[in-house]
């Protein structure tokens, strides 16, 4: 089902003359009034009026992650605080997080980002949608909650947690879409296992999944345990939240993007030069009707290609391939982004540790595992077993305040921790995908 | 009054205790006695050695983390109520046995125990007023 059957099915020189004119407004818009792209505009030479193809979007410089950490928290916001109706917020690489706001048009415009999304994956008003995506500062649950009521389906806000609870509520109350993280889906299907409930009997027909990386391997293992279709969504809060992308249920392979909204670059990340069409390297996307926190040439670090073939579905838009890796050391742990840093900076702030450490990540049933490896040194050390073990809650304790994971610490010998080429091996992700 | 204890830091995998073992063998080091606090993850290792700098650096060459302590040697009377008699004084002072092991080496008629404490000169105090013979270190590395 095609919610925008105008937009979304534009096309392609219609939908890249709307691009073009969004696109000169935004450029003209942030010169104006965030003072962080006019300086970085005037240091390349780059006046707004110079851009008139989307092709001269290549001579506006990038916007990283750390770009935004260095205006915390709202450098970057193009209104004024008070045409400012939501901030949401990510998780930040040194326990600052990354915040974005939204205006009430912008709220608008995620709200039908996510109707749309919904509606490829097959939901309409008549359906009843279990969205278990954490509602808060995180961008998954509320996207989905206004993307949902703007559709008009019936939202079931039951957000993260309490698994139990959420299997007898979505079989009593008759869901028949399902919103999560895919890993969440499948301990889901195994918790229902547990309890003698079969998804067979549940009214579920489509989910909704994403937030993590997930594979071809998942999605047969979720559709088959769960007895419904699984789609793939993507999104960044630093784009808009969740409904960036979305995958449709005809053909179910790349997910289509929203370019009526951003503009899509897929970039070399070692040089920054744009590649050519299905080249694989890294997404960049620029927004182009954002009012309160525009993105110009935003450095995702994620690694994909983009497919311009046209699609059964109808849609007009390029569909970006599953993303296959991360062009920086980000891990999503159980959805939440975690930079190997943010664990050094927690052991950094306890007294006697030393930043000698790694991470392995696990799949153990469905759910992501952190283990965190410190080594022992002299400082850290004790005769008491007591001590030591007071160590290892302090740093769990920790790490579950400042990034919202829980890890299981481990206490190792020094030098246990591989080192190759005289660089610590960080982080070891066992996760078959 | 004082005993120096070292110990190590072990993981609790195979043969990590055989490898401690090996490196003090090869330098020389003799075992006086030694206890080990284990966990599900890791041991920690205390030893009385002959000769602490020798058995520490050896240990620290080879990569382990190592720790000195003071501890506390008594005698104890090797006959039914003779560690109470110690602990029974103890508790009546207030102090608490961080840990204990047992020596392998009996002095004279008596056996030995080293002691853990937080407050150590407080404990050697209440002992020795108490009329328990504490053994310093010079003779506890040579029995």
């Amino acid at each position: 089902m095609i919610y925008d059957m105008e937009y979304e099915t534009l096309p392609r020189e219609a939908l890249e003359a709307i691009q073009l004119r969004r696109l000169q407004n935004t450029l003209q818009r942030v010169y104006a009034t965030v003072p962080f792209y006019k300086k970085r505009f005037d240091e390349v030479g780059f006046k707004p009026a110079d851009l008139r193809t989307l092709e001269d979007l290549r001579r506006v410089p990038f916007t990283t992650k750390q770009d935004l950490r260095d205006n915390y928290p709202y450098g970057l916001f193009a209104v004024p605080m008070e045409n400012v109706v939501r901030i949401h917020a990510s998780s930040g690489t040194t326990g600052k997080p990354t915040v974005v706001g939204y205006t009430a048009r912008d709220i608008e415009t995620w709200a039908t980002l996510m109707a749309r999304s919904l509606s490829a994956a097959g939901a309409t008003r008549g359906d009843i949608i279990h969205n278990a995506y954490g509602y808060g500062l995180f961008t998954g649950g509320l996207g989905v909650h206004y993307g949902a009521e703007k559709l008009g389906a019936s939202v079931i806000p039951i957000s993260g947690g309490n698994t139990k609870r959420q299997i007898m509520i979505m079989k009593d109350f008759g869901a028949t879409i399902l919103t999560c993280t895919p890993s969440y889906a499948l301990h889901l299907a195994e918790v229902a296992q547990e309890m003698g409930v079969d998804f067979k009997d549940l009214k579920f027909k489509s989910g909704l999944f994403g937030a993590e990386p997930w594979s071809e391997k998942m999605r047969e293992e979720i559709e088959k345990k769960l007895h419904l279709d699984a789609v793939d969504i993507y999104g960044l809060s630093e784009v808009i939240g969740p409904g960036v992308a979305v995958e449709c249920l005809e053909a179910k392979a790349g997910l289509h993007i929203f370019e009526d909204h951003f503009i899509a670059e897929i970039i070399d990340p070692a040089t920054g030069e744009v590649l050519p069409p299905g080249s694989v390297g890294e997404l960049v996307f620029t927004s182009i009707t954002k009012e309160a926190f525009p993105v110009i040439r935003y450095r995702t670090r994620d690694i994909t290609s983009l497919n311009p073939e046209p699609c059964v579905c109808g849609r007009t838009f390029v569909r970006m391939n599953r993303v296959s890796g991360r062009s920086d050391d980000m891990l999503i742990i159980r959805g939440v982004n975690v930079f190997p840093s943010q664990i050094e900076s927690v052991l950094m702030e306890i007294q006697g540790v030393e930043p000698h450490y790694q991470l392995i990540v696990d799949r153990e049933g469905n759910l992501d595992m952190l283990t965190v490896l410190v080594e022992v040194g002299e400082s850290a050390f004790s005769d008491k077993v007591k001590t030591l073990q007071d160590l290892e809650k302090v740093i769990t304790k920790n790490i579950k305040e400042y990034l919202g994971i829980s890890a299981k610490v481990k206490l190792v010998e020094p030098k246990t921790i591989a080192r190759s080429e005289g660089k610590a091996v960080r982080v070891i992700d066992n996760r078959k995908l | 009054m004082r005993v120096e204890q070292i110990s190590v830091f072990l993981e609790n995998k195979a043969g990590r205790l055989a490898e401690v073992t090996r490196i003090l063998s090869e330098a020389g080091v003799n075992i006086r006695a030694l206890s080990l606090a284990d966990t599900s993850d890791f041991g920690i290792l205390r030893l009385i050695v002959n000769d602490n700098e020798k058995a520490k650096e050896a240990l620290k060459a080879n990569g382990f983390t190592v720790g000195k302590t003071d501890v506390v040697a008594v005698e104890v009377e090797d006959r039914p109520g003779g560690l109470h008699k110690i602990l029974d004084i103890l508790r009546k002072a207030g102090i608490n046995v961080e840990y204990m092991y047992a020596f392998v080496q009996q002095s004279g008629n008596n056996a030995v125990i080293i002691f853990r404490f937080d407050n150590l000169d407080e404990a050697v105090r209440v002992l020795t007023e108490n009329g328990v013979t504490v053994i310093n270190g010079s003779r506890v590395y040579s029995m």
